[in-house]
């Protein structure tokens, strides 16, 4: 990766130029923008961890994103309780059926897991198309915002909201940091590369992959839940087939495998959609081209690609100017 | 009878019908993604958007052309079929040496711009295409239109004759053994890379004919095959891909079963068939005619 290239004090300069700008954020983008990207890298490296480390592509994560945010609306607009409540109630509720659909899935390895979670991903969006508490087509709307942490945190201000959602944010992805380089996280990896002799090891894979699964489940849960606090409302797109493929699109176009790929590839893919609302059913053309450019010529994604220039230039300096020409 | 439990027979045998219909057209897709993926070891995402590219031939050849019915029938599936064989050439080609997963990406991707541009081109709304032979008979217990019972046995027809095709001729026999062996049946002279492109055009005939075949059934749109790809993915993983015959019978048995739901419990029409697969992966996950590899 490229922070393990880059020289100490390279790195502190780094993460402190990210610290300012995250921070400076809102008062330099519409804070919505943000807020919804945020969520999306949440989602994406949710995705990422499960793809990256533990090599199950899952076709299907649309469930966990969007269901939380069912669930979060749920509960805070019709149980009228506290937006905390809703949160959780998301987590939980992505992370049990990440449980039960992540039992079946994990029983076929592969492209059929990738069909298998696909086709799940459809069985709970028909269901959320008939359930009354979802509202069908129209979707939960006018999930109204309320303060944080019992009055404390107002969350009118689109600018405070910023804040607790890049907090959140930072939770996640720090979780997520911390699963990776776990021994869960290297046994995962083991596995990914091969499972059979991570088998005869007496590491259970099943259970472990089935953690994996759970784990990213409910951190898509947490990023669907977040969204709906954010935007309000949650709908049938969060749902579709659509958001299983376009969660995938960041994951890639970011770079699979790198932890800090999938942040990037949802800002370009959410900066993208933001450009070209306008433009209807090309956003998807634009999506689809996306995806065939990066599978035949930039399968490392953005950060791995970056990365990769970054080695050869360091390692070769000399030989740059006839490179460069 | 049925009083007893209900159900007026008209529903019931309407319903069965309809089944039968889906589960043809079920039969034909999944038998297509099978025998790509036998070859290609690429799950074709871009099926659904095939199958819609050959309904919209058939529409397009009629309205411009004015071609009929029965000869979009074959062509229409031709030129599809030279489209998939472009596609297989230009791109799928350098990407069997990557991960299955790749294939899949590409391929979905590619189903994101084919629908995306007809969506551009042609709305979303629909189109309809006019029924090749109106009228029906009357059965007694219900109405039978002609053309449906027609998609039926065509349906039956083409499964069987690619059974035959893969499973008893020469150009299938070598079929199946580049499956098993490639680098073996290119030693002996057979070009393995004409094989498979040749394989991709077939699989993407056949949906392009299913896809003509339910142009006057169904309207003629951009996102028709948008939804049926992924019942036809369920159908796979609980059929297995390991067999031609297991595609056909899951194929029709699936839509047959869809068929019963709507008339017992309608609201879960739409998801039995996901149910059903989360059943096979807990009894027998190879899928009930899949062997594990």
């Amino acid at each position: 990766m490229v922070g393990q290239m880059m020289t100490p004090s390279q790195r502190m300069i780094a993460a402190a130029a990210v610290a300012v700008l995250a921070l400076a954020a809102p008062w330099l983008a519409y804070p919505v923008f943000l807020m919804t990207a945020l969520c999306f890298a949440l989602f994406a490296c949710a995705f990422n961890l499960l793809l990256g480390y533990a090599g199950l592509m899952s076709f299907g994560h649309a469930m966990f994103f969007g269901m939380a945010g069912y669930f979060y609306g749920h509960v805070v607009k019709a149980w009228d309780m506290p937006p905390e409540l809703g949160l959780l109630a998301g987590v939980a509720g992505a992370a049990l059926l990440g449980l039960v659909t992540g039992a079946l899935a994990i029983r076929r390895q592969g492209i059929y897991f990738a069909m298998i979670t696909l086709a799940f991903a459809q069985m709970v969006y028909f269901f959320c198309i008939q359930a009354p508490f979802t509202h069908g087509e129209d979707g939960l709307q006018g999930i109204v915002r309320k303060p944080l942490l019992g009055g404390l945190i107002p969350t009118k201000d689109d600018r405070v909201l910023y804040y607790v959602v890049l907090a959140i944010f930072l939770f996640g992805y720090g979780a997520i940091y911390r699963f990776i380089h776990s021994p869960f996280g290297q046994v995962l990896k083991a596995i990914r590369d091969n499972e059979q002799r991570a088998q005869s090891l007496g590491y259970e894979a099943d259970r472990y992959k089935l953690l994996a699964f759970v784990l990213s489940a409910a951190l898509a849960g947490l990023a669907g839940a977040t969204k709906a606090m954010v935007l309000q409302f949650a709908t049938l797109t969060d749902v579709s087939a659509a958001m299983s493929g376009e969660v995938v699109l960041m994951a890639l176009v970011g770079g699979l495998g790198t932890i800090i790929g999938p942040v990037i590839g949802a800002f370009i893919i959410i900066t993208m959609q933001n450009y070209l609302a306008a433009t209807g059913e090309f956003v998807l053309v634009i999506q689809g081209v996306i995806f065939v450019v990066i599978v035949m010529a930039f399968r490392k994604g953005v950060v791995g690609e970056f990365s990769e220039w970054w080695k050869a230039r360091r390692s070769a300096p000399q030989a740059r100017p006839t490179a460069a020409d | 009878m049925f009083e007893l439990i209900g159900i007026p027979p008209q529903a019931l045998f309407g319903q069965l019908l309809l089944g039968l219909i889906n589960g043809a057209f079920y039969a034909m897709l999944s038998l297509g993604l099978a025998v790509i993926f036998g070859m290609l070891n690429v799950i074709n995402f871009t099926h659904g958007a095939q199958y819609m590219m050959g309904a919209f031939a058939a529409w397009l050849l009629l309205g411009i052309l004015d071609v009929p019915f029965w000869a979009s029938l074959v062509l229409a599936p031709i030129l599809v079929g030279l489209f998939g064989v472009v596609l297989e050439r230009v791109m799928l080609k350098r990407i069997y040496h990557l991960d299955h997963l790749y294939g899949f990406l590409l391929t979905f991707g590619l189903a994101l711009v084919i629908e995306g541009l007809f969506q551009w081109k042609w709305g979303s709304s629909g189109a309809p295409y006019p029924n090749p032979i109106p009228g029906g008979y009357n059965l007694g217990f219900m109405f039978m239109p002609t053309y449906r019972a027609f998609v039926v046995v065509a349906a039956l027809v083409i499964c069987l004759a690619t059974w035959y095709g893969i499973e008893r001729t020469k150009l299938g026999a070598y079929l199946r053994a580049a499956t098993e062996n490639p680098t073996l049946v290119r030693a002996f002279g057979i070009n393995v890379p004409r094989l498979i492109t040749l394989t991709y055009g077939l699989g993407v005939g056949l949906a392009a004919l299913a896809g003509v075949l339910a142009a006057p059934i169904q309207q003629v749109s951009a996102l028709m095959g948008t939804n049926l790809v992924l019942v036809v993915f369920a159908v796979v993983v609980i059929g297995g891909m390991g067999s031609i015959m297991g595609s056909i019978v899951t194929g029709f048995g699936l839509g047959l079963i869809e068929g019963l739901t709507k008339v017992f419990y309608p609201p879960a029409s739409n998801t039995v068939i996901f149910v059903v697969m989360a059943l096979v992966l807990l009894i027998k996950p190879a899928g009930l005619f899949g062997q594990t590899k």
